[in-house]
């Protein structure tokens, strides 16, 4: 909400600059976004009377005007202005002067007549258009004749225009919607300054016709806790005085004419929304408020053809709608130039239905936005009368007798009751009792005080008030929070640490780290295309939401992989082809639509191109399956389970490389997946030979582990033995190991690959393979024939249950 | 000749040699060819038997003194080789220190999960326990438990995905506040915890805004908990993320769920006795405020006895406003050029 200075001024003395004036409401009460003067840096514009316009002798849209601008000579200017004219006062830039965007006005020549400045538009010294009382099209700013009777030719423009006015923009949170009026922000920057407030004032002169006489009202309570009409007869619609008009154009509102312009005014001062009917449009003198049948249609006066739905709020006359009450007026009772009778309304509409209207309608109106936060209840029919009277004084028009009265209540002011000692309790303060009555007799609330105890009766101007605590927040940002001591709380003492399954993620994090991978964090939504690839468990529903942005961001994912997979392709498409990522989150489970997913933490790593990059001293080194099968190796050993892990290989993973792809088991538990993404799935996201992994860390978590223990370091020396085999191609390694391990007996330390061959000299159906196995014993130095006992039961199984032949 | 005379010889001979070696080997031939068992000294000393008893001692004296003084030679001569020999093979083993040494493979937490953690930590040491919660909530904990009835207005701040009249993305941290709320024992000590998360917004993807980002909220409910605690660990959460020098000041808000509610900002330059107010730039980094007691009542917490405060920061917006990130999008496409940024440590 804007809100000007200078108006501001009519309602308290405000000594202090406009900067200083903003950084207290700041600090006190909202945020005061921007501050700025409508003038800026303009300057020499000046208000002119047009003596003479002759036509252009080179032009034909041209032509020459004398002004006399307040000096001794009239001032030439050639202008194309269509709607200059002799007689009018109007708005000079001379030559020198600055006008909008910075723009410098110097005298020249246009088609070899000279001109000395520049006649203006509105719009050309800075004003929006859409706020501008006439389109920039139809040409300069002519003051109409009553206001000119008051100017002086030569009289600085900007002060004549209120652009020398001070605007603050406030950002009002939604428990201020009292500062969305004049009225409000008044009583506010009062209580700021501890200065009183002087309310607009106004004498309304009735008719002795009866406006009951004249129309009809009903409304339901539950609909408008108040509902009141008058009416305004013989009303000339025409342009308003330009106090109105510079008043609304600086609150950032376009005058448009002096019914409609008195009717934003009284939204601007009391905060309360108020409409105009044209009385002889409407189609029976009543008017009712009710919730709109699906269908309806209403033309608003925005021009668009709206269909309500069913439980819009709407404004009925002889069961038809007319207008989304409080939300946006309708075009077929619009107060336009023809008008001379008015119907006035002023309502508290219920906020819900208000909202429920705005929202189906997206109508976000001032009007719309004001009932659904909330106004001042007793200034409803104060703003009627108030309105009544200024559009009668400014169209000359007559105020019959009477409100007609549809709906009303009695504002029933709450007691809140606050002690002293519960407002420093919660502060932290040592506040005097004093010190807080103060407070609230600037707030302008009124309370009965005992021995530190208050009863605080809460104007209806600040229904945001109903607890204790609210006022507390009074007390707490009238006093200052730079008040406030700065201290921690005591108290008993708490442990802070992580969790196990904290630790867990942790650890798994840094371990990656350490190997490698930068953590990624890549979105959660993604197509249902994605979410159901790569998945764990192929029974998990994606979760979807049900008005997504995009079709990109429909679905919760189903693994951590589509992700990654989506990170390594966007680093490709620039030219990044080495990319070695993890990402640590969740995945997701529908359980329907009553129910929470299951959501289970992932933890998913992909390393694409080279791991290392060519080096002075050695060649790349690219990414390949065993590159990261041994970090995941390393980062699984650190778990400490219990139980074996094994990698089963498994062809059957869609996305996955069917021969390079193992499950991944902790017992008979499966835990994961590594492999190469399939050729295929590769192309679908547009990515190179990838290698990938994804753990379920939920499962793992519920696996037995071991806690780190120790056994004291053999004093005797170990012994190494190679071991060379020749085994059919399709024998798995981990198969032989196992078998080695199992007649090794109990002095083999240790079992490792160090060589895997095929090609020449091996036939194509087998391969070699040689182990090193380390032996030793903690009691004694072992002896060769240990040795060579356990290598002969090794090689007996092997060849018994490989065929395997030793090399 | 005398033996003087040939053991003088001898001397001088042995002498040239020493010093004429040019390696350990023809030094060694020299050691062996003069003081070796079959050497040249032992030669000569064969010829002191035919002696007098007088002349024995002086020449034997004299022979010791050759023998010592070859000795010696010998053993100078031989760690000059040896240290030429050395300084050969060092100058040999020459490298160019200035070549890049091979590169560590190491990775880097993402700048928001460092964020995160180093106020997990910092928390953590202020007594208080990270709890995390789903990320598709009830709007039952999300909204209403947050004091934000359906209709509120406020509901508008936070454009929502919803799955269901009941489920939705959740929109704050907050509903993990609200369970724990309602989940603790207070005659086992306070509530002080944080809670670290995703959430999600119904939101155009541009610059400045995503439909995912993080928040931290933290919660402190016990019997005697002050705004000026509020601001005291708002101070501390400061110093952490900004520096010791930085100083915070507070201005009115509005939250559903606290009251009094209040904007943190921290100052973005360093705070001394001798700044001026004027001076001082301020930037908008938290929310926070008094829980409200409608809150602390819908959790089942006895508001007349019990009351604390809450606080929520952007993990997103911090590290913008940090590193001078001017897309907001950069935190979840991954590039490796951006993630590698944020690598100091300590």
């Amino acid at each position: 909400m804007k809100v000007s200075v200078n108006w501001l001024r009519e309602y308290l003395p405000i000594a202090l600059p406009a900067n200083e004036l903003a950084e207290k409401i700041s600090r006190t009460a909202v945020e005061v976004e921007d501050q700025y003067r409508p003038q800026g840096d303009m300057k020499k514009v000046v208000i002119a009377k047009v003596l003479s316009v002759t036509p252009h002798p080179d032009s034909d849209h041209l032509v020459i005007t004398q002004l006399d601008a307040g000096e001794d000579e009239p001032i030439q200017v050639v202008t194309g202005a269509p709607n200059v004219a002799e007689g009018q006062t109007v708005v000079l830039a001379k030559h020198g002067s600055t006008i909008g965007d910075g723009k410098k006005i110097r005298r020249g020549k246009l088609r070899g007549e000279p001109s000395n400045g520049m006649l203006s538009a509105l719009q050309e010294l800075g004003l929006d258009n859409q706020v501008a009382p006439k389109d920039l099209e139809e040409g300069i700013w002519v003051f109409n004749d009553a206001d000119a009777a008051d100017l002086t030719p030569g009289e600085d423009a900007f002060a004549v225009l209120g652009f020398d006015d001070d605007i603050l923009e406030l950002g009002i949170t939604p428990n201020r919607a009292d500062m969305l009026s004049m009225n409000g922000t008044a009583y506010e920057v009062g209580a700021i300054l501890d200065e009183n407030v002087q309310l607009p004032d106004y004498t309304l002169t009735e008719s002795d016709e009866a406006t009951a006489d004249l129309i009809t009202a009903e409304a339901p309570a539950d609909l408008a806790k108040k509902y009141a009409v008058r009416v305004v007869k013989d009303v000339h619609v025409q342009d308003s005085p330009l106090w109105l008009q510079r008043r609304l154009w600086n609150m950032g509102i376009r005058p448009i004419s002096n019914v409609v312009d008195v009717t934003n005014l009284m939204l601007l001062t009391y905060g309360q929304p108020l409409h105009a009917f044209d009385y002889d449009q409407l189609p029976a003198k009543q008017l009712k408020v009710r919730t709109a049948k699906e269908g309806e249609n209403i033309k608003t006066l925005d021009g668009e053809d709206r269909t309500a739905k069913a439980g819009d709020i709407v404004i009925d006359s002889n069961g038809e709608a007319l207008m989304f009450a409080g939300v946006m007026g309708g075009a077929s009772t619009e107060v336009t130039d023809q008008t001379t009778n008015v119907v006035l309304e002023a309502a508290v509409f219920e906020p819900k239905a208000i909202r429920h209207a705005a929202r189906d309608q997206n109508l976000h109106s001032e009007s719309a936005q004001r009932f659904e936060r909330g106004v001042d209840v007793s200034a409803t029919f104060t703003a009627l009368d108030h309105a009544a009277a200024l559009i009668a004084e400014l169209g000359q028009g007559t105020v019959t007798k009477g409100r007609v009265v549809a709906q009303d209540f009695d504002y029933e002011a709450p007691v809140v009751k606050i002690s002293t000692d519960e407002i420093n309790n919660v502060l932290g303060t040592q506040i005097e009792t004093a010190e807080i009555a103060k407070i609230f007799d600037r707030l302008g609330f009124g309370y009965e005080e005992l021995d530190g105890k208050f009863s605080v009766v809460i104007p209806s101007r600040r229904w945001d008030i109903s607890i204790p605590a609210d006022l507390i927040e009074e007390v707490a940002r009238l006093y200052g929070y730079d008040n406030l001591p700065a201290t921690l709380p005591v108290g008993a003492t708490t442990p802070g640490q992580l969790t196990e399954k904290q630790k867990l993620i942790r650890d798994s994090r840094h371990t990656l780290e350490g190997l490698g991978l930068n953590q990624a964090i890549s979105y959660v939504l993604t197509t249902p295309e994605k979410a159901t690839q790569f998945q764990l468990d192929t029974d998990n529903e994606p979760v979807e939401v049900n008005y997504p942005m995009s079709q990109d961001r429909r679905v919760t994912r189903g693994s951590l992989l589509t992700s990654l997979l989506d990170d390594v392709a966007y680093n490709l498409a620039r030219k990044q082809a080495d990319v070695a990522l993890y990402e640590q989150g969740r995945v997701f489970a529908s359980n329907g639509l009553h129910d929470l997913p299951n959501e289970i933490e992932h933890l998913a790593g992909v390393v694409t191109g080279n791991v290392r990059e060519r080096d002075w001293d050695q060649a790349a080194q690219p990414a390949d399956f065993f590159y990261l099968k041994g970090l995941v190796e390393q980062l699984l050993t650190d778990y400490g389970f219990t139980d074996a892990i094994t990698y089963v290989p498994n062809q059957d993973r869609p996305e996955m490389h069917p021969g390079q792809t193992a499950d991944i088991y902790v017992g008979d538990t499966l835990v994961g997946f590594i492999g190469q993404i399939h050729p295929t799935t590769a192309k679908m996201y547009k990515i190179n030979k990838t290698f990938a992994f994804e753990l379920n860390l939920s499962t793992i978590l519920t696996l037995p582990r071991l806690k780190s223990t120790y056994e004291p370091v053999s004093k005797f020396p170990s012994i190494s033995r190679d071991l060379a085999i020749l085994v059919d191609r399709d024998v798995h390694s981990a198969d032989l190991v196992e078998t080695i391990k199992a007649h090794g007996g109990q002095d083999l330390h240790d079992v490792k690959v160090f060589d895997v061959y095929t090609g020449e000299n091996v036939a194509d159906d087998k391969k070699s393979i040689a182990y090193a196995l380390t032996f030793v014993n903690r009691e004694h130095t072992l002896v060769d024939d240990d040795i060579n006992a356990a290598i002969e039961r090794i090689t007996n199984a092997l060849e018994k249950q490989f065929s395997a032949e030793i090399r | 000749m005398s033996l003087q005379t040939e053991l003088q010889t001898l001397r001088d001979q042995a002498m040239t040699q020493i010093d004429g070696a040019q390696t350990l080997n023809e030094l060694n031939d020299v050691r062996v060819k003069v003081l070796g068992k079959k050497g040249s000294l032992t030669e000569i000393l064969r010829g002191m038997k035919d002696l007098s008893a007088d002349e024995r001692p002086v020449v034997g004296a004299m022979a010791n003194d050759v023998r010592n003084e070859l000795t010696d030679q010998i053993a100078n001569k031989q760690t000059e080789l040896e240290t030429a020999t050395l300084n050969e093979q060092l100058k040999s083993e020459q490298i160019d220190v200035t070549l890049p040494g091979q590169p560590a493979i190491q990775g880097q937490p993402h700048v928001l999960q460092q964020i995160i953690e180093s106020l997990e930590d910092q928390f953590m040491g202020m007594g208080y326990q990270i709890v995390e919660g789903p990320e598709v909530e009830q709007d039952k904990y999300n909204f209403e438990m947050m004091n934000l009835p359906k209709d509120h207005p406020a509901r508008d701040m936070q454009d929502t995905f919803y799955i269901s009249n009941e489920l939705l993305m959740r929109t704050q941290t907050s509903p993990v506040q609200a369970r724990t709320l309602e989940q603790h024992d207070f005659s086992k000590g306070p509530l002080k915890m944080i809670s670290p998360g995703r959430v999600y917004r119904r939101d155009t993807d541009d610059a400045t805004h995503s439909h995912q980002f993080h928040q931290v909220e933290g919660l402190v409910v016990d019997k005697h908990i002050t705004m000026g605690d509020l601001k005291g660990t708002l101070l501390a959460v400061a110093h952490q993320l900004f520096g010791e020098d930085h100083d915070i000041r507070l201005r009115p808000s509005y939250f559903p769920f606290t009251e009094p509610s209040v904007e943190v900002d921290v100052s973005w330059n360093p705070v001394m006795p001798d700044t001026k107010p004027e001076d001082i730039d301020w930037i908008e980094v938290l929310g926070a405020g008094m829980v409200h007691p409608n809150v602390l009542e819908k959790a089942g917490v006895d508001s007349s006895v019990y009351g604390g405060f809450a606080f929520g920061l952007g993990p997103d917006r911090f590290a913008m406003l940090k590193y001078g990130v001017e897309d907001i999008r950069n935190f979840y496409l991954n590039d490796v050029r951006f993630l590698t940024q944020f690598d100091q440590k300590g």
